[in-house]
């Protein structure tokens, strides 16, 4: 700690820290442009400038660190004075096109200039233009009013890792693009258009569409991967028109994908808001609630249970699966899953199926190891704090991986591509590695963990981390879920145990072992597989794969017009809050079971929303923890012979543009998909 | 508008492959071995210079792409140094490229008059090549010769201590392909002190 004085007052602040932290800390406001916490310090804007008692020239505080005894002054005559000279000479080039940028209402230089500026400038000359740049279908670029404070191309460099982006030419010809102006081709590009502090890179899709003003701003997560990154969602009426970031440092810094950025537009395509049956001439007709409600519990009453099973889909909420949950419990139809795809877990267990080190534990990390994931895809979050980590580290962070060499944004070192190169790790060059590690980190991803060998891998992996791992206060070994409702589904048991152990759910599905298939937003399945004598119940709010299958489909509301929790893949409960209403006529869930549960007389002990809530909460405590973690103790291996075959271990998710059926009804998101995605 | 904007050559001109040819490859190994190997961004400017003089001085697209894969550095950090020095050209220069420095200590002994009696001799404007391919011209800031001032750099040397008539006869002599002494245009040596 040092002292410092900031406008005569002494404040202990930490060392190594810039002056322009020093005086937010002491509730100081410093304006600045170039200056932006998460990234690299660049010094070029000059609007931090403060005096510093000694220096004959005002200093720039973003680059200035703190020194014992230093004074500043934030607010003398000569801070005032460069303040207004910097801005007079930012603005020299800068259009005065507010009232037509839609960066207008929330611009840091139309602030700061009403701040900080002097009112009027004395540029007579004639103002500079340069053209605009292609940097895609996210980004709109008007580099006219580009200040050249470059946030844009450090965060390619650090956080994105791309490398995409330069400033070309000097001084007054400078311009900031892409070579030959390609198209950033990054899952988290888009987040430079909240880094850009004036209106030369917005948000195309959300060009000339509102005014901040206008707009109500919800606080919220996503729910497109299992990160649950917060975002606020800001709506217009019952438009949804953009999804911002929200800062938490243990999740998501400030940054999101652009998936969760900007697949909303999905939500108001393919809508299903009818209840529809499918007739004996194959063709889905319109139906009624009351015809389908009746259908629904004729299956339901079937004598043999166990020719009914359930399976819920990636991304659904913890009140809908448990209010699903009761009901299927109360009546006795236990087959049912909510992993459609089948990836391994041990039930039981928490850890198996968690992000043990937590996200924030990647920055304590020394080693990273990741087996059978396309992290970038994935995880476009989590692998941008692994690149920060692997940046940042004092030492070399060393990064092996096991499994399909997809492209990552660090750089690695490759085991091979099948799991039986697992057992490399016995080699010398790796224990090596291995043994100076004191904190290291797995990561199993669901290319593992959906794998045939899936449960070698996962004991094979957990007996060399526990082999190595020698902190008690350390666990790091991680399997990385890629869906939002995943963890949920696990907590709240929607398993049926002898079908996870035997992994045969869905294969008894496909060999028509069920009459009665109920879908609970799970699109995921390969339908041309089951067979025609299944009865296929599926409740949705997107008219995706399952529909061209199903024989009744029910409409319920989608996340954005209910509230619910989602537990994401730290196992981490926060609560997802309703922006909208629900199309006319279309239920929540649980609403829906509520009403079966009534026809079929049974009581399911809740009355309302908040009745189903508290009755989880009874059920699984740690639900009711919001935004906060529960400890999973991390079990030993199991002692068995481990069967690692030599086949591929490759990521299940292909195109990150779409993977659920909100995704892929976007068409912001099939955009995308055309520029960036070849397969 | 004079500026010093910096854009690739017409796609016309710009030649299909780029690759270094052996004495340059052996000279660019040499410099990779000058830094340490986690700082392969440091030899972008020689290997720049070396790929410009193998293409009669200037950088095609290619040479760009090409320096980039052999350093591993993305192409637009090779690109931003390439534009941001005046001595990279990104379009054809004529066999004798002159480079005007204007900065103040130039300007102010007499370098916009030897420009524009330049434009007049040559022909050409700032940043063209002449037809006959024998000039082009640009302006520049600072050459580092102020103590010289004014100066004028063709291809690699520096005219100095100039004056209306020794440029004059520096162009003509040039037109008829005859040598021209470098440095000083007096009878100064160096930047000895003294009369000029």
């Amino acid at each position: 700690m040092v002292e410092i004085f900031i406008n005569g007052k002494p404040f202990e602040v930490e060392d190594g820290i810039t002056v322009i932290q020093a005086c937010e800390q002491a509730g100081e406001e410093i304006p600045r442009f170039c200056y932006h916490e998460k990234l690299s310090i660049a010094g070029n804007c000059r609007m931090c400038l403060v005096e510093m008692e000694n220096s004959a020239k005002p200093v720039a505080s973003c680059a200035m660190p703190v020194a014992k005894g230093m004074k500043i002054k934030t607010n003398s005559e000569m801070v005032m004075k460069a303040r207004k000279g910097v801005m007079e000479f930012l603005l020299i080039n800068h259009p005065l096109d507010c009232p037509i940028c839609d960066q207008g209402g929330e611009c840091d230089l139309q602030d700061q200039a009403m701040a900080y500026g002097s009112g009027i400038g004395r540029y007579v000359e004639q103002k500079r233009a340069v053209k605009d740049k292609n940097l895609g279908p996210l980004i709109q670029t008007h580099m006219t009013r580009c200040i050249h404070c470059t946030r844009c191309i450090r965060f390619a460099e650090e956080v994105a890792g791309n490398d995409q982006l330069g400033s070309l030419n000097r001084g007054e010809d400078t311009e900031i693009t892409s070579f030959l102006e390609k198209s950033i081709d990054s899952e988290m590009s888009a987040n430079v258009i909240d880094l850009c502090p004036v209106g030369a890179l917005t948000s195309k899709p959300y060009e000339f569409l509102a005014r901040p003003w206008e707009l109500k701003k919800t606080q919220t997560i996503d729910v497109f991967d299992a990160v649950g990154s917060n975002v606020r969602i800001d709506s217009k009426g019952d438009q949804i028109l953009r999804v911002l970031p929200r800062i938490n440092e243990e999740i998501n810094d400030e940054w999101i994908s652009d998936k969760t950025r900007f697949a909303y537009d999905g939500l108001n395509f393919q809508r299903i808001n009818k209840f529809y049956m499918r007739d004996s001439n194959n063709k889905l007709t319109e139906s009624s609630e009351e015809d389908a409600i009746q259908l629904i519990n004729s299956r339901l009453q079937t004598k043999n249970k166990n020719d009914i099973a359930s399976i819920v889909g990636n991304s659904v909420d913890c009140e809908s699966i448990f209010s699903f949950k009761l009901l299927l419990d109360k009546i006795g139809a236990l087959n049912y899953d909510c992993r459609q795809d089948e990836s391994f877990f041990l039930p039981n267990q928490r850890s198996s199926y968690i992000f043990n080190s937590t996200i924030s534990g990647i920055d304590e990390s020394d080693l990273c190891i990741l087996i059978g994931t396309d992290i970038k895809k994935e995880a476009p979050v989590l692998s941008s704090r692994i690149r920060q980590r692997f940046l940042n580290y004092e030492k070399s962070y060393q990064i092996l991986r096991i499994g399909k060499q997809n492209k990552t944004i660090f750089n690695t070192i490759d085991l091979g591509i099948d799991s039986k190169s697992l057992l490399k790790l016995k080699e010398k060059k790796y224990t090596e590695i291995l043994k100076k590690s004191k904190k290291p980190m797995f990561i199993l991803g669901q290319g593992a963990m959906c794998a045939e060998d899936s449960e070698s891998i996962f004991n094979y992996s957990l007996m060399v981390y526990h082999k190595y791992s020698k902190n008690d206060k350390w666990n790091g070994f991680n399997i990385l879920q890629n869906y939002a409702g995943r963890v949920g589904g696990l907590d709240l048991g929607f398993f049926n145990k002898k079908n996870v152990i035997s992994r045969s759910m869905i294969k008894k599905i496909y060999s028509g072992k069920f009459k009665t298939l109920f879908l609970l937003s799970a699109d995921e399945l390969d339908f041309e597989k089951i067979p025609k004598n299944t009865f296929v119940i599926y409740f949705g709010h997107h008219g995706d794969r399952a529909v061209k299958r199903a024989d009744l489909i029910i409409p319920i509301s989608c996340f954005t017009e209910k509230e619910g929790i989602y537990v994401n893949l730290e196992g981490r409960p926060q609560i997802s809050r309703q922006i909208k209403l629900p199309l006319p006529d279309v239920n929540h869930f649980s609403d829906f079971i509520k009403k079966i549960s009534h026809a079929l007389n049974v009581d399911l002990n809740f009355k309302s929303f908040d009745d189903l809530r508290q009755l989880m909460f009874h059920h699984n405590e740690h639900l009711s923890r919001i935004n906060k973690i529960s400890y999973s103790k991390l079990h030993k291996e199991k002692k068995v012979k481990n069967n690692l075959l030599n086949t591929e271990i490759f990521s299940p998710i292909k195109n990150f543009y779409m993977t659920d059926s909100v995704s892929r009804s976007s068409p912001i998101m099939s955009e995308c998909s055309l520029n960036f995605f070849s397969k | 508008m004079d500026n010093s904007f910096k854009n690739f050559a017409d796609e016309n001109v710009q030649p299909k492959s780029f690759v270094f040819n052996n004495n340059n490859l052996v000279k660019a190994k040499e410099i990779l071995k000058m830094y340490p190997k986690n700082y392969k961004e440091s030899s972008i400017m020689p290997l720049l210079s070396i790929a410009q003089r193998q293409n009669d001085g200037w950088l095609p697209k290619k040479a760009i792409e090409y320096v980039s894969e052999f350093l591993n550095v993305p192409e637009i950090k090779v690109l931003e140094i390439a534009t941001f020095y005046s001595m990279y050209n990104l379009s054809p220069v004529g066999k004798n490229h002159i480079e005007v420095c204007t900065t103040s200590p130039c300007m102010l002994r007499g370098s916009d008059e030897i420009l524009e009696r330049l434009k007049k001799l040559t022909g050409i404007g700032i940043g063209e090549v002449s037809k006959d391919c024998n000039f082009s011209l640009n302006k520049v800031e600072c050459l580092g010769a102020c103590v010289n001032a004014p100066i004028v750099k063709i291809n690699e040397n520096y005219y100095e201590d100039l004056t209306l008539q020794s440029v004059e006869e520096l162009i003509n002599k040039l037109i008829n392909n005859k040598k021209i002494k470098a440095g000083p245009q007096t009878s100064r040596k160096g930047s000895e002190p003294g009369k000029t």
